[in-house]
């Protein structure tokens, strides 16, 4: 099965965020387990920088051979960086989900107390599989 | 709850994921459906399609009602030959896409997609009634296995002494495989070179293990239903339930020549298809290619220019062979620029084409 770092924070739709712990600007992507549900992904969606999100708002989308899914923000705040180099190479979501896959990072306005730790996103998971 | 097919154990061995499809638990993919796409194209890919349905038509009158009952002519294929053909309703519409093997005089074997086969056999049985001649649905029995691509003859030249150059598309004879009795079709829905293999559900396993040991230097791989759909897509072949439906004629699908009309006597679908045959169908099924990255799917809307509605995609997927996302879709008669497909909110520009989008090398 594919793995669940202990150090990220999770959602119920399956991102990751990184940072939590270290400041305001934090580090989203989508989680090998997703990547390996949808397949191959081919296209990825990232919002632009400078849009201003609300936790739950669809900011982009990514697309594989099968499927398309919705790309949520995972908490508030201002969209400061996007990957370019996922958006050129998407397959980067399947090859390296949390590290070169990452897809945009937001500066934190509001809490993030609603997300997974990694105990709860594998609780998550495992009921899924 | 799925049924699985004789091959469940090797998918699991194999790490596959697997899928409900049409009431069965098939594998969409072993690993990256474009890889097995590739592989495919490039060298072979192996699959597990138990899935389909295997009817058998016996008697001294197989042909004949066969005849009556599809709207192609199978009473003249020689044994040994096969016929892309369709079973029809009265009405016209279509009820499912066929391959009809004809393995002796008197037998028949009907093979029906697996959403589709029991109606399938039902409606073979009750229109064979008035002739000499037995149906009976043997799908339980039969496993399915298919090698498709570039080296698939290579592949099976090292496990049967049957006539492999002599077995032309569209042909199959009982042979002997890796030891195992097989029904071996040279057929296949990916628009590569390519065998079927009809065995007992018992021999599927070992069949399959044959198989891999001897495709292993050639590059063989196992590839899934997800492989499968984008192969059979860029060759531009049906699928049905997406390019074909009940509330389709075969002319709707731009198949009219699979219709038979001059064939003798009546068939399920004469009466109704008959004044069709020289009527131009309002809406054609076209090929569109994206100029974007976004992807056409099976239900988005086709617009035109003005952001009239002119149509509706069938299938789509992105393209390994093209590079660039592909649809069929059915759009209005003489329609082809400035058409665009409304791909959730967001209009897309595609470039309408010749089906197929992906020919073979000979």
């Amino acid at each position: 099965m594919s793995s669940i770092p202990d150090d990220l924070h999770y959602t119920k739709e399956h991102e990751w965020i990184s940072g939590i712990d270290d400041g305001l600007t934090l580090t989203v992507g989508i989680t090998a387990y997703a990547a390996e549900a949808l397949g191959d992904v081919v296209y990825v969606q990232v919002p632009e920088v400078g849009t201003a999100v609300s936790p739950g708002d669809a900011v982009g989308e990514v697309e594989s051979t099968k499927s398309v899914s919705d790309i949520f923000a995972p908490v508030g705040g201002e969209i400061v960086e996007v990957n370019q180099a996922v958006v050129d190479d998407p397959s980067l979501v399947n090859s390296d989900s949390y590290g070169e896959g990452w897809l945009f990072r937001v500066r934190l306005e509001g809490d993030a107390d609603d997300l997974l730790s990694a105990e709860e996103y594998t609780a998550l998971t495992s009921g899924e599989s | 709850m799925s049924r699985p097919t004789p091959l469940r154990g090797v998918h699991e061995t194999l790490g596959a994921t697997l899928t409900d499809f049409a009431g069965w638990l098939m594998p969409l993919r072993y690993g990256s459906e474009s890889t097995e796409h590739n592989a495919v194209r490039q060298a072979a890919g192996l699959f597990d399609l138990s899935h389909m349905g295997e009817i058998f038509v016996t008697g001294p009158q197989a042909g004949e009602a066969l005849d009556y009952a599809l709207v192609g002519h199978l009473s003249v294929l020689e044994p040994g030959r096969a016929r892309y053909t369709m079973i029809v309703a009265p009405s016209g519409g279509v009820l499912d896409d066929l391959i009809v093997y004809r393995l002796a005089d008197e037998e028949f074997m009907v093979v029906a997609n697996a959403s589709n086969y029991p109606r399938v056999a039902a409606e073979l049985t009750e229109r064979a009634k008035a002739f000499d001649a037995a149906v009976e649905d043997r799908s339980e029995q039969y496993a399915l296995v298919a090698v498709q691509g570039p080296h698939s003859r290579a592949i099976l030249g090292k496990l049967t002494d049957a006539d492999l150059d002599g077995l032309k598309y569209y042909a199959g004879l009982p042979a002997t495989v890796a030891g195992r009795e097989a029904l071996l079709a040279r057929t296949g829905y990916t628009g590569e070179d390519g065998f079927e293999l009809f065995v007992a559900a018992g021999d599927a396993e070992p069949l399959w293990a044959a198989l891999t040991e001897a495709g292993e230097p050639y590059g063989l791989v196992p590839a899934g239903l997800s492989a499968r759909d984008t192969l059979r897509l860029e060759a531009g072949m049906p699928l049905y339930g997406n390019e074909l439906s009940a509330d389709l004629t075969p002319f709707d699908a731009g198949l009219g020549r699979v219709v038979r009309f001059d064939k003798p006597g009546d068939f399920v679908g004469r009466a109704a298809l008959e004044p069709l045959k020289d009527v131009p169908p309002s809406r054609r099924l076209v090929g569109l290619v994206a100029t974007g990255r976004r992807v056409p799917r099976h239900g988005y809307p086709v617009v035109s220019a003005d952001g009239a509605v002119v149509g509706e995609v069938t299938s789509g997927a992105p393209s390994q062979s093209l590079g660039r996302p592909i649809a069929m879709a059915y759009v209005d008669d003489g329609l082809s620029t400035g058409l665009a497909v409304d791909i959730r909110g967001s209009r897309e520009p595609v470039d309408v084409v010749e089906l197929p989008f992906y020919r073979r090398k000979k």
